[in-house]
């Protein structure tokens, strides 16, 4: 009786356009979603809407000015891009940068995970409806950034790597402000805790939501927080170690639920497991130059070049191929927020709209990443 | 010692003195700000210059201009105090520009509002659309009608005042189901239906949680349920089951409001806007207006039947303590307490995150619900034994 | 009766979680010195970035009206976005020689990403980055600048 009177009811599916405008895509991700009517059949992701073909920018370009291309893919860990550049180039031409340079480079990877971190965490309780988690966010956030407008001389597109070290050397206050960074932190991180994540609300929101499991994790190429999350032990900084991360001990955050909360909770710590690196190193800078002389004309050797490291995101890998000229031949940037979007309709199927705000928060997802 | 004689003294000679300054406008208003005084001056004196029928439609003309007046202020004082509250939450100084500390920010905002075009979708069920803002401001003005503001300032002391109050102001889903529903837009539909089903539910503990005191009381009518907690307010007579049932009331009522954390008609993050994302200028303003009504009304209602309402602290028999309490006039006592209770929903909104529509209906079924009932049972047993004071 | 004794404290629990929320937002809002705006437009005369912050490039100039930019055009190539242009003049020497020199050295800042590459790559330190931050305009065409100023001759010495 009740099969016929369904096969009965002609019904059709019900589009939302989540996007391109959208106050919870972060930018310009449209999502085509099919709903059944609060729960979601199928998710379609479209991007391009702020593709500025960066790759295709970089083969007219020299090495040096490729640098701060990346700045714009994501720019909540530009320092980290800029970072993966320059150390393909250096690998290309065979440099060594001196021992200061890598560790600097480090503190400064880790301020920049922190911040990214601290926003997502902000702009995940906004997502959420806790509006004013997004103001603790960004006031410790603005720390961090005023240490980097110090350093490098600008808060967002720093630009402070250039092939063969760093563009300046670091401000006489500078360790002086990390410490200072540290114990404030230390003091608002568990503030972060009582306000969010041991709601109940928020528990019962986030728990048990878009489970990604490690199979999964692996054949979308899932990485980062969200992969660890998972139980993916892809951290780049301990799989393949780059600049001074071999010198510093630290846990590689791994959950094994794959669920929301796990992947917000990888975040969480991983703040803590940056705060440690920064307490190793910032009283260990050794002193030396800041840059090993390149020539002002770079020019690889034929070949193919890859590095990869890891950003707030996850796994970014730059790999560039060159004929010999002042222009590399092509560049390509493998950026994690492609990835981790397009697991999205894998592990949101069947939830509810709230849940796909809350799931693409913890993907923690930056447009201009993906486009690129 | 002579402070304590002074005490002595003090309270009853006031008590039967009228007081040496304002003597006129004591005179009207009567001791300790009586309203009735005023008020009947005002009737009589319509009903001997008029006729009968003249006589009562002027008053209804003057009453409806004074809730229209007390609404406008209404508006724009609660939005300045969320504007103020959330940025102190969060931080920042809030609006600081216009005017002193940007008091008139929201005069400002207003005139924007009333000078913005009122669009209309293309496609939109064009009379329902228009209807909608009309019926949700019309709910909250009947509401504010049967409230008790001070002793003696009462539009109307109706037998069945809860009950009439709470009847009437959920009628405002039914102009959010249409604003959703005429607006052809898919967000303002789910937005629409989601608060259909949230009001409907929370409608049931937040009248159960009324129920409870007015086991105590034996009236629905509201002066009388200011007047039997003379002798203390009921939260404080009524002890462990009062509290509770409060509690649950806050909760349903900030769900009946649309406030956050259960603002899920309107979700921002999820449905941009929700029910009136397609509304604009003045059509706009009445739906942002209602909310904060409402968000007065449910706090006027916690404020009358668990703090009192108008009626001073008083403690029992202690005729001293009572006498001092009531120094302070009744309208200050009824406005700090329905502050207090605004100030702690503005609280919750901007503390905690938004609940997702089945854990809300969770919440309502499997928590509130059962709660209220047992709390229902057990405070209909104290009222049987007679253990509260 | 055990499921009963959860139920309530599930319910306990909840509330507490709820309540440590409030202590939070509560404490701030108790506490405005702990508030973090500023007020923009009054604050500027205390308002002090730091020393390299990047705010627009611009050509220091000397008491005598001299710079040290000699035309060499390094900046120009060194920018990513186009958005620096050397436009030189050729002077006729007394031994009929022919001498190029700059004439204007053109920065269009709406095209400029403050990346800092020209400052860098500048053999003779001609360049800086001030901390001027305040670029509105009226028009796009404000913002082209020409760096030197008008009757403005290289510092003795630096000359190619």
């Amino acid at each position: 009786m009740i099969a016929e009177v369904e096969n009965s009811i002609d019904t059709k599916e019900y589009f939302i356009n989540m996007g391109p405008q959208h106050p919870s895509t972060h930018g310009v991700l449209r999502l085509v979603l099919t709903l059944d009517g609060e729960i979601i059949k199928k998710i379609e992701p479209h991007i391009g809407y702020v593709h500025r073909s960066i790759e295709k920018m970089c083969e007219k370009d020299s090495y040096q000015q490729i640098v701060h291309l990346t700045d714009r893919m994501d720019y909540l860990s530009c320092h980290i891009n800029n970072e993966a550049v320059c150390l393909a180039v250096e690998s290309g031409l065979g440099i060594e940068v001196p021992e200061r340079v890598k560790v600097i480079r480090t503190i400064l990877d880790e301020l920049t995970r922190i911040s990214s971190h601290l926003l997502w965490w902000g702009v995940m309780g906004m997502d959420l409806g806790a509006l004013t988690t997004f103001f603790y966010g960004f006031r410790d956030r603005e720390i961090i950034t005023d240490i980097f407008e110090e350093t490098c001389g600008a808060r967002l597109t720093m630009n402070y790597n250039i092939p063969g070290g760093l563009m300046n050397d670091v401000p006489p206050q500078f360790s002086k402000r990390i410490k200072d960074l540290i114990i404030h932190l230390k003091k608002k991180l568990p503030e972060y805790d009582t306000l969010l994540t041991e709601n109940v609300i928020f528990m019962e929101r986030t728990k048990g939501i878009g489970i990604l499991s490690r199979e999964d994790a692996i054949s979308y190429g899932v990485t980062g927080p969200a992969g660890r999350a998972s139980g993916f032990a892809c951290d780049i900084r301990k799989v393949n170690p780059y600049s001074a991360y071999r010198q510093v001990s630290f846990k590689e955050i791994l959950f094994h639920e794959g669920d929301t909360f796990s992947r917000y909770k990888a975040r969480i710590l991983e703040m803590w497991e940056s705060i440690s690196i920064l307490e190793q190193l910032v009283d260990n800078i050794p002193e030396g130059d800041f840059f090993t002389k390149t020539k002002a004309v770079i020019k690889l050797p034929v070949g193919e070049y890859f590095q990869r490291v890891e950003t707030a995101r996850g796994e970014l890998g730059v790999y560039i191929i060159s004929d010999g000229k002042k222009n590399p031949y092509r560049v390509k940037f493998r950026s994690p927020g492609f990835s981790n979007l397009f697991v999205l309709n894998q592990i949101a199927k069947g939830c509810k709209i709230a849940d796909l705000v809350a799931i693409m928060s913890t993907l923690d997802l930056v447009i201009p990443d993906i486009d690129r | 010692m002579e402070t304590l004689q002074l005490f002595k003294i003090l309270p009853e000679k006031i008590y039967f003195q009228n007081i040496p300054y304002l003597p006129g406008f004591r005179k009207m208003v009567g001791w300790n700000l009586d309203f009735s005084t005023l008020t009947r001056n005002i009737h009589d004196s319509l009903f001997s210059f008029f006729s009968p029928g003249l006589a009562s439609a002027a008053e209804m003309v003057i009453i409806g201009l004074c809730f229209l007046t007390f609404f406008a202020l209404l508006g724009l004082i609660l939005v300045y105090a969320e504007r103020k509250v959330c940025a102190f939450f969060q931080l920042r100084l809030g609006p600081m520009r216009v005017g002193f500390w940007g008091t008139a920010q929201t005069f400002a905002d207003f005139i924007k509002l009333l000078l913005k075009e009122p669009l209309t979708t293309k496609n939109a069920d064009k009379f329902l659309f228009n209807l909608a803002p009309f019926i949700v401001i019309v709910a909250s003005f009947m509401a504010v009608a049967a409230i008790p503001f001070a002793k003696g300032l009462h539009a109307v002391d109706l037998d069945i005042g809860i009950f009439f109050i709470t009847a009437v102001s959920s009628i405002g889903v039914v102009s959010i189901l249409l604003a959703g529903w005429s607006s052809n837009n898919k967000y303002s539909l789910i937005g629409a239906i989601r608060s259909g089903a949230q009001i409907l539910s929370y409608e049931i503990s937040a009248g159960l949680a009324l129920l409870t005191i007015i086991i105590l009381t034996g009236s629905l009518q509201l002066s009388e349920i200011i007047e039997s907690q003379r002798t203390g307010w009921w939260i404080f007579k009524g002890h462990i089951p009062a509290i509770i049932a409060f509690v649950i009331y806050m909760i349903a009522g900030t769900a009946e409001t649309n406030r956050g954390p259960f603002d899920i008609a309107e979700a921002e993050s999820e449905l941009t806007a929700g029910f009136h994302t397609e509304y604009s200028g003045i059509k706009f303003a009445f739906f942002f207006l209602a909310e904060f009504v409402n968000m007065f009304i449910v706090s006027a209602i916690a404020a009358t039947v668990f703090f009192g309402g108008w009626m001073p602290f008083h403690i029992g028999n202690f005729t001293f303590f009572n006498h001092l309490m009531d120094f302070i006039p009744s309208v200050v006592w009824f406005f700090g307490k329905v502050s207090l209770i605004v100030f702690l929903m503005m609280w919750f909104r901007w503390t905690f995150p938004r609940l997702r529509i089945d854990q809300l209906l969770t919440l309502e079924w499997k928590y509130l619900m059962p709660i209220s009932l047992v709390n229902f049972l057990f405070m209909a047993f104290i009222s049987l034994e007679g253990w509260y004071f | 009766m055990n499921e009963v004794s959860e139920y309530i404290k599930d319910v306990a629990k909840g509330v507490k979680t709820l309540l440590g929320g409030l202590s939070v937002t509560g404490y701030y809002f108790f506490h405005p010195k702990e508030i973090i705006t500023q007020q923009y437009p009054e604050n500027r005369g205390t308002l002090k970035m730091f020393d390299r912050f990047r705010g627009e490039v611009i050509m220091p100039h000397n008491e005598k009206n001299e710079h040290r930019c000699n035309g060499c055009s390094s900046c120009e190539l060194a920018c990513p976005n186009g958005s620096i242009r050397i436009v030189s003049k050729h002077l006729l020497l007394e031994n009929g020689k022919k001498k190029k020199i700059i004439d204007q050295h053109i920065y269009n800042l709406s095209l400029c990403t403050l990346c800092n590459a020209c400052v860098k790559a500048c053999p003779t330190d001609a360049l800086k980055m001030s901390q001027e931050f305040e670029h509105a305009t009226f028009g796009r065409v404000e913002l082209i600048k020409v760096l030197n100023k008008t009757g403005s001759v290289v510092m003795e010495g630096l000359e190619e």
